[in-house]
């Protein structure tokens, strides 16, 4: 069966069970139970029309929870007659629960959860596996979720920057489960580019496209992680690269400048380079010089530091440095990076040591516990 | 039956590892002991004895409700403490035995030298469900 065929038609089959009168939350799990049978009966018994075959099932679950959820209230509801669905376009329907999923009074976790089924067309079980929660606390986080957006209207124009921000943390998950969230993420951007015609949201797109194409050469043998510096380049796949600067080029031609796009064009610049002595550092510089004025933040500084490293010598670097917390996650990786570039090997092994200790993933611990090790060994000789 | 293997950082030397800390081993050395914690769980997957695993920051505190309409007392980041705990694996297996058999694998981890690092787990059984047949 056509598993990513049949996610594409979710969020069109619940416009369509809206667009008949059903309310959201309703239409939303109607149409999941239906998804969850398709995935059980289509690899036998495929049918005809897919999008129709989901109609159908989801409206008959619909009608029936409708059905005794007013005999349970002992009184009647209004949807026994299938009205003829309207003239709405379906497209738009698509953005609006993009919208509404992601909406700004919803804790992030919950949008997530929220977009990934609604719009994703994934199942329950596997949002919890690829989050490693149990199925039931999953189908609670959604449950509450949308109980909080209940009566918010599909009609209206939402918030782009939290729906942009919601396929940011899905594709920085990374993956685990039996569903691969960077490409999930990839295939909604894509949708939300196109839907929209944002600037921003062709940045996103292009960030994670940029981003995507050096996945094979991250991580080494046995989830070894293996930094940029030291990459396989010849295994970054050309073709993303192709596609996600051509995205860029085309969002910034239109000259609304935004942060994804400018760490699009960071991205860009990496994955346009033979090697890392061959970066064009001075002008990723200026790309962070960029994203700092249109964010302010302090991890942006962080980043920008290193460049500055590799453009202007580790002094610079570390001048940069300047201003920013030292209880920023990453900071004692940061500033042993730049010590050790410096010759002092010493303090960089103390650095890296402590850089291990507050890492927050384990790949991340190992590889800078390896680092403080190597640089142990150049010190010993 | 399942049962907790804790892994601690110590620092009291009743328990504490006997060698330095790993940044001070030689990067061979790192990688063949991360190797081996690899392939122990991959082999307990294998076996149908894995259940679950994670490794802890070291950095947390303790928390203490404090009494009506006050907020919490955190006491921390652990700077008294001489045992934290550094992660966990829940294994399911046949006995205590073999659950004692596997952290006495997952001790003789490689260190400095390729010598086992005789790191001290902690084994503890789970508390279970009541059984349905009780006569």
């Amino acid at each position: 069966m056509n598993e990513p065929l049949l996610r594409e038609l979710v969020p069109a089959v619940i416009g369509v069970l809206v667009r008949r009168g059903a309310d959201f939350a309703s239409a939303e799990d109607a149409v999941q139970e239906a998804l969850i049978r398709a995935l059980d009966t289509w690899p036998e018994d495929p049918p005809r029309d897919p999008k129709a075959w989901l109609v159908a099932v989801a409206w008959r679950r619909f009608l029936d929870a409708a059905r005794s959820e007013a005999s349970r209230r002992g009184r009647e509801l209004a949807v026994e007659a299938e009205p003829v669905p309207g003239p709405v376009p379906a497209e738009d329907d698509t953005l609006r629960l993009y919208f509404l999923c992601a909406h700004p009074s919803l804790p992030q976790a919950a949008a997530v959860a929220l977009t990934l089924r609604a719009v994703g067309g994934l199942t329950t079980r596997q949002i919890a596996g690829a989050y490693l929660v149990p199925e039931a606390t999953m189908a609670q986080r959604i449950s509450r979720a949308k109980r909080r957006i209940a009566g918010q209207p599909l009609n209206q124009p939402g918030d782009l920057g939290t729906v942009l921000r919601v396929l940011y943390l899905v594709f920085n998950e990374g993956y685990s489960g039996d569903v691969d969230l960077a490409a999930e993420a990839i295939r909604l951007a894509r949708r939300v580019a196109a839907l929209t015609g944002e600037p921003e949201a062709a940045g996103l797109l292009a960030l994670m496209l940029l981003h995507h194409a050096r996945r094979a050469s991250r991580t080494g043998s046995a989830g070894r992680l293996v930094p940029l510096g030291e990459q396989d380049r010849s295994r970054w796949d050309t073709r993303l690269i192709a596609e996600g600067v051509l995205v860029l080029q085309t969002a910034l031609s239109r000259d609304r400048l935004g942060e994804y796009q400018a760490q699009a064009a960071i991205a860009a610049l990496h994955a346009d380079a033979p090697s890392t002595a061959e970066t064009d550092w001075t002008q990723i510089v200026e790309w962070y010089d960029e994203l700092l004025r249109l964010t302010g933040s302090p991890v942006v500084r962080l980043n920008r530091a290193v460049a500055v490293g590799e453009a202007d010598g580790p002094q610079a670097g570390l001048a940069a440095l300047n201003g920013v917390s030292p209880d920023l996650p990453r900071y004692a990786a940061v500033t042993a990076y730049l010590r050790e570039r410096s010759g002092d090997l010493e303090r960089a092994a103390g650095l890296y040591a402590e850089a291990a200790r507050a890492a927050s993933s384990v790949p991340e611990r190992d590889h800078l516990t390896r680092e403080a090790a190597r640089v142990r060994q150049l010190l010993r000789r | 039956m399942k049962y907790l293997l804790l892994k601690h950082y110590r620092t009291d030397p009743a328990h504490s590892l006997s060698c330095e800390p790993m940044d001070q081993w030689t990067p061979d050395e790192v990688d063949a002991h991360m190797q081996y914690m690899r392939d122990f769980s991959a082999r307990l997957e294998k076996n149908g004895e894995w259940v679950d695993g994670q490794a802890l920051s070291p950095e947390g505190t303790f928390v203490r409700y404090d009494g009506e309409g006050r907020p919490p007392v955190t006491d921390g980041p652990f700077a008294e403490t001489k045992d934290l705990i550094a992660g966990w694996m829940v294994i399911d297996v046949e006995s205590w035995d073999r659950a004692v058999e596997l952290a006495g694998q997952l001790s003789a981890a490689p260190g400095p030298g390729g010598k086992p690092i005789h790191e001290w787990l902690e084994v503890r059984p789970f508390l279970t469900a009541p059984p349905t047949v009780t006569e």
